[in-house]
């Protein structure tokens, strides 16, 4: 079980660095340019020519998927590293307020919670209005709650733990001891669960393109591919099933590496 | 009688408050978000003299003070009146109306299929390799798009072998597919919270009786460990509600079927502020009664929350 589990999470770390290397250098990987349209190759089936086949204006698939990864990944990191920092600030503060300040934090944030994030984002791109920036900060929006959660209760343990105590007691003033000894035990239990909120938030983000309310065309994202094979689904299947598979291989990795540290972690704190 | 009547009086001022919140949150962020509703209404390319828009705002009771909007839109709400749509000139309560059946019907029976499938792998699947198997399905269901799910569905069982049809809403066939989209990541999901409870009563000295006993290992699970696996997913029914709410959404587009999906994207896209606010009431609503029905069937499940609430004892 330890081997397998060992060997799971390696596939998903190279799983995840080829995205990366997607990501970051597209033109190494891509065979083709994701915006040169070609009328007499439209709609071709996959073939050594075109990994993934071409879309209704002959445009190379693969290298559309390739070049999307940059995008998707990117959304995926950006909102749950700022959800990430906004949830730890203000789960911290909950912490540490007074009780009816708190409980009523915490009511509000327990109803945000109780949706998923999709239906957050939705209603958050429902207020804001839709363009590529507004689905950016609503899947932000959307993952705050998690961590909110979670660091309010962590502060609240790691208060009174005895690491911080002694430093107390050393003489250490209340703020310092603060930062230095619990601000760091709270953003370590964090970032395990945000390996997991990558996933989520790459899937949201996607789900907001494909309804059209993020960015256009001709942008290489992976939802907007997929809406894009939409119409032409009976002749060329291709076109929305590649970055199907790309989103689901990308968030199936992180959902798998966050799963298996939090495994450890919890087996280590207990 | 009286510890009843004073649970009912609380349970109702809950509702009022949730509603009461979702619908000052929708008028503090349409106030607060930049833009000139009527220049939006209009669409850009528009060519309408500041007089005629002036004319339409004060139509709208746009000139007014906020604090005077808030309360007349709040003395509306009350009366059961959302307002009129900008773009459909209709009133909103009507354009909800109208598109509820089919959505509604379509989450329905995903509801149901999802249940159903639910079950039937935690009945059925057992054993170390069969349960890691199902959960690695499990696992890539959650990660896949729902709106991924729903194309890969179409171009194989409507595209591919022709046994739905693609679209439309005269057959009722073509609820099949949808309905079968919408239901895979919230059976799902709820398969693995029923099979950790299962996993968990199975682990729980009272097994160990119940085994002793000579009852058989399904008999354990039918009568015991289900029982324990649905108290922890019966917490989860309003994450699932709203679960199929916003997959809803997605899988109306991609079925090209009508529903409050489609009008909601509508009004998203066309800045509808009056429909966008009716539906986050109306899930709102949703969200409390789900809730309030969870409050009155978890007991019934599990009896130690029985004990805990009318001991008083925490």
């Amino acid at each position: 079980m330890r081997r397998a589990e060992r060997v799971l999470l390696w596939a998903a770390v190279a799983v995840l660095a080829v995205i990366a290397f997607a990501a970051l250098w597209p033109g190494v990987l891509a065979t083709g340019d994701p915006l040169q349209t070609d009328v007499r190759a439209a709609l071709l089936p996959p073939s050594s020519e075109h990994l993934f086949g071409t879309d209704q204006s002959g445009r190379d698939v693969y290298s559309r998927v390739v070049y999307g990864a940059g995008r998707s990944l990117g959304i995926g990191l950006l909102a749950t590293g700022v959800a990430l920092v906004v949830g730890l600030v203000v789960g911290a503060l909950a912490g540490v307020a007074p009780r009816g300040v708190d409980a009523a934090m915490m009511r509000v944030n327990d109803v945000l919670m109780a949706f998923p994030e999709f239906l957050v984002a939705l209603v958050v791109v429902a207020m804001l209005g839709p363009g590529p920036v507004n689905i950016a900060i609503a899947v932000t929006l959307a993952a705050v709650p998690v961590y909110v959660r979670l660091a309010r209760v962590q502060t609240r343990t790691l208060r009174h733990a005895e690491h911080v105590e002694a430093a107390r007691i050393l003489g250490v003033p209340r703020l310092r001891a603060f930062t230095r000894h619990v601000v760091p035990g709270v953003l370590g239990t964090l970032s395990v669960l945000a390996t997991i909120g990558i996933g989520s938030s790459i899937l949201a983000a996607a789900g907001l393109s494909f309804l059209g309310l993020g960015p256009s065309e001709p942008t290489p994202e992976w939802g907007l591919i997929l809406a894009g094979g939409r119409n032409v689904l009976g002749q060329a299947w291709w076109i929305s099933v590649f970055p199907g598979i790309a989103i689901t291989v990308t968030v199936v990795s992180a959902t798998v590496i966050g799963r298996i540290l939090r495994a450890r972690a919890d087996g280590r704190a207990t | 009688m009286k510890a009843a009547l004073v649970r009912i009086a609380g349970l109702a001022a809950s509702v009022v408050i949730v509603l009461w919140g979702a619908a000052t949150v929708a008028f503090l962020a349409f106030r607060v978000i930049p833009g000139d509703p009527v220049s939006v209404m209009l669409g850009p390319l528009a060519q309408v003299s500041e007089a005629v828009k002036d004319g339409i705002r004060a139509d709208l009771g746009l000139d007014r003070p906020p604090w005077e909007q808030y309360v007349t839109f709040i003395g509306q709400l009350a009366r059961g009146d959302l307002g009129e749509s900008y773009q459909l000139r209709m009133p909103v309560t009507e354009v909800i109306g109208r598109q509820l059946g089919p959505t509604l019907q379509l989450s329905v029976l995903a509801l149901l299929i999802a249940v159903v499938l639910a079950l039937a792998v935690a009945v059925f699947v057992r054993g170390r390799a069969g349960r890691a198997v199902a959960a690695g399905i499990e696992l890539v269901v959650l990660s896949s798009p729902v709106f991924w799910i729903g194309l890969v569905l179409l171009s194989v069982f409507a595209f591919g072998l022709g046994w739905f049809p693609v679209s439309g809403t005269r057959n009722p066939a073509t609820i099949v597919l949808p309905a079968i989209t919408l239901a895979l990541p919230v059976a799902a999901l709820l398969s693995q919270v029923l099979r950790d409870g299962l996993v968990q009563a199975e682990r729980m000295p009272f097994a160990e009786t119940v085994r002793a006993r000579g009852a058989s290992a399904s008999w354990f699970t039918l009568r015991h460990g289900l029982r324990h696996g649905a108290a922890s997913s019966v917490t989860l029914a309003a994450y699932l509600t709203g679960s199929v709410l916003g997959g809803a959404v997605l899988v109306e587009t991609v079925f090209a079927r009508p529903g409050l999906g489609r009008v909601t994207l509508a009004a998203i896209s066309d800045r509808d502020l009056p429909v966008i606010t009716g539906i986050i009431l109306l899930s709102a609503m949703v969200f409390v009664v789900v809730n309030l029905v969870v409050e009155l069937v978890h007991p019934l499940i599990d009896p130690r929350v029985r004990a805990t609430r009318s001991g008083g004892a925490r």
